[in-house]
């Protein structure tokens, strides 16, 4: 597997909170990861430290070879980079298919055409409708998109995180909240899309059904750490995450 | 369309009609509804609430003053006061786009009285608590081209009225454009708009450097009209007139200001036969509307649909959440 993302030693302390306390990761394409741990092991963090919405106190990170770690979001969103949000984060009052054309058009390098108007962008209309079939919204294109059910604005997130065309995907817990039928949904979604896209996705979840029913690989997270990390069957035996999922009945 | 062919048609039939007053108080309102459109750029479509648009306003004034006083010629009075004021959104816009909300609107306001100070105090240049006066209604000249004559208050409104009608047309193509589109997911949501790979910094420096352009535009035309341009107009109370006529009109609907700039203009006109207090009761009817109609005047027209709908089919209104929205918004974690 050729190398893609790479994480050397990072830290992030707020305050006196190490949030983030020397993480060192290898992320290859093509293969689907799941972040796991409990709350305040810093998932999220990483995220935001990955992506740029958070700049690391030490350590490096390199995305297909290339130093990253203080380079601005949107430089690295057209770099390959992506994410969606564990808090909805969606442009509420414009419609769904607006929502969509933002990133598309931003990719496109159309973003800032005063003159022209939006539906005349014929080729970013399109792909921006290829990607609401895709998600499944298509018959929701014209509505508000602060109107949309909970399910269907976490589809749009979805809808918005893969429409720049990512390589390589971060979803912070994409299932939560959701009714059983439409995690299915997402789940199914997610699998089509880095079989039939090549998107590589990094999940942080907490539904562990979720995660072994997805993930090719596992990372385990605790107090800033990787506690452990290996494909799922391993994850599923190693006695120390165990000890920090099922709590002390183990280790007595 | 029709009601729109409508009412640009009076307004160029004006001058046959009126008199001398309701021509100065059209192009008072032209001049409002040029500013306002300009601000609501920032305030509407890309969540920037400024409460310095009056320095730009001021130097757009100034600035014409300057020229005309110098040179003679309309165009290039205006288009002077419009590039300084284009030039100073550009530094003011450097420093003060990387903060939002309240930060935003103090640094604005800051700014907005830093130019007016300079307008009392600078004597030498901006003529002090007197100000410029004698400024000349020059004509309308392209050297070897043409040369028309604007001096009379009637010649002088073809003039705004043309101005302002290509400045509100040029708005209305850049909020429907892509960039318009950008703003506004801009203002919904700054950090989604970042990760959707916009630089969120030099799109709010381009809505603030067009909104100052204008504020420029609508100082510069009041210069000809006035003849003199005097301290207060770089006074906060100026900053707050496109403010008051937005929230008036509808600060989500692209005719809002517009409306709010006529609305503004006709209930001061009222108020003051009756007192010189005006401002205060002013103040209570913005009030009294802004709790009635909160989307503003405008919102009594509004199509309850979004921005090219098939027509027909009806969705819920933009800028209202609803119910299950508002529910979304707190129950998660």
């Amino acid at each position: 597997m050729t190398e893609f993302l790479r994480i050397e030693g990072i830290a992030k302390r707020f305050g006196d909170f190490a949030a983030i306390n020397g993480v060192t990761l290898t992320l290859p394409a093509d293969r689907l990861t799941a972040i796991i741990g409990p709350n305040g092991a810093g998932k999220t963090t990483l995220i935001n430290l990955a992506t740029g919405a958070l700049f690391p106190d030490s350590g490096t990170i390199h995305f297909k070879g290339e130093a990253i770690t203080r380079l601005a979001i949107h430089h690295r969103i057209h770099k390959g980079l992506s994410r969606s949000f564990q808090i909805m984060n969606i442009f509420a009052r414009l419609s769904v298919l607006q929502n969509i054309l933002v990133p598309v058009l931003s990719r496109r390098g159309r973003a800032g055409m005063p003159h022209s108007k939006v539906e005349q962008e014929h080729e970013a209309v399109t792909e921006a409708r290829r990607i609401l079939g895709e998600i499944g919204l298509l018959d929701e294109q014209y509505d508000a998109a602060g109107a949309l059910s909970h399910g269907d604005q976490r589809l749009l997130e979805l809808g918005i995180a893969i429409a720049p065309a990512p390589e390589l995907c971060f979803l912070d817990e994409p299932s939560s909240g959701l009714t059983p039928v439409e995690r299915a949904r997402v789940l199914d979604l997610i699998r089509k899309l880095s079989a039939a896209r090549h998107m590589t996705f990094v999940i942080v979840e907490h539904d562990m059904d979720v995660v072994f029913s997805l993930a090719d690989w596992i990372v385990v997270m605790n107090r800033g750490e990787v506690l452990a990390e290996g494909p799922p069957a391993e994850i599923r035996e190693n006695r120390a995450v165990r000890e920090i999922y099922l709590g002390e009945e183990l280790t007595a | 369309m029709l009601l729109l062919a409508a009412l640009v048609l009076a307004l160029f039939l004006l001058p046959w009609v009126a008199g001398r007053y309701p021509i100065y108080l059209a192009i008072q309102v032209l001049i409002l509804a040029v500013f306002s459109v300009g601000f609501n750029l920032l305030f509407g479509y890309s969540g920037l609430l400024s409460f310095g648009q009056a320095g730009f306003f001021a130097i757009g004034a100034y600035g014409c003053a300057k020229i005309l006083l110098a040179v003679p010629n309309l165009l290039l009075g205006l288009a002077g006061g419009v590039a300084a004021a284009g030039i100073a959104a550009v530094v003011l816009g450097i420093l003060s786009v990387r903060h939002t909300r309240i930060y935003f609107s103090m640094l604005t306001l800051a700014f907005g009285m830093m130019i007016f100070s300079i307008a009392w105090k600078w004597r030498d240049f901006t003529g002090g608590d007197d100000g410029l006066v004698g400024i000349p209604r020059a004509p309308l000249e392209i050297p070897g081209l043409l040369s028309i004559d604007v001096s009379a208050m009637g010649h002088y409104y073809y003039v705004v009225l043309v101005l302002s009608l290509l400045a509100i047309a040029a708005m209305y193509r850049l909020v429907h454009s892509p960039l318009g589109l950008t703003l506004q997911a801009i203002r919904d949501s700054e950090s989604r708009a970042e990760f959707a790979g916009v630089p969120v910094r030099k799109y709010r420096l381009i809505a603030f450097v067009i909104a100052g352009l204008y504020a420029g535009l609508a100082g510069a035309l009041l210069t000809p009209l006035e003849n003199t341009v005097t301290p207060p107009v770089a006074h906060w109370s100026t900053s707050a007139e496109p403010v008051m006529a937005t929230l008036l009109g509808g600060v989500h609907s692209f005719a809002g200001p517009i409306v709010g700039a006529f609305l503004f203009f006709m209930i001061k006109d009222i108020i003051v036969r009756y007192t010189e207090y005006w401002l205060i009761w002013f103040g209570v009817i913005v009030v009294a509307l802004v709790i009635g109609f909160p989307g503003g005047v405008m919102s009594i027209f509004a199509k309850r649909r979004l921005p090219w709908h098939p027509a027909g089919s009806s969705t819920t209104q933009p800028g209202k959440p609803t119910a299950a929205q508002r529910h979304d918004g707190i129950s998660e974690d």
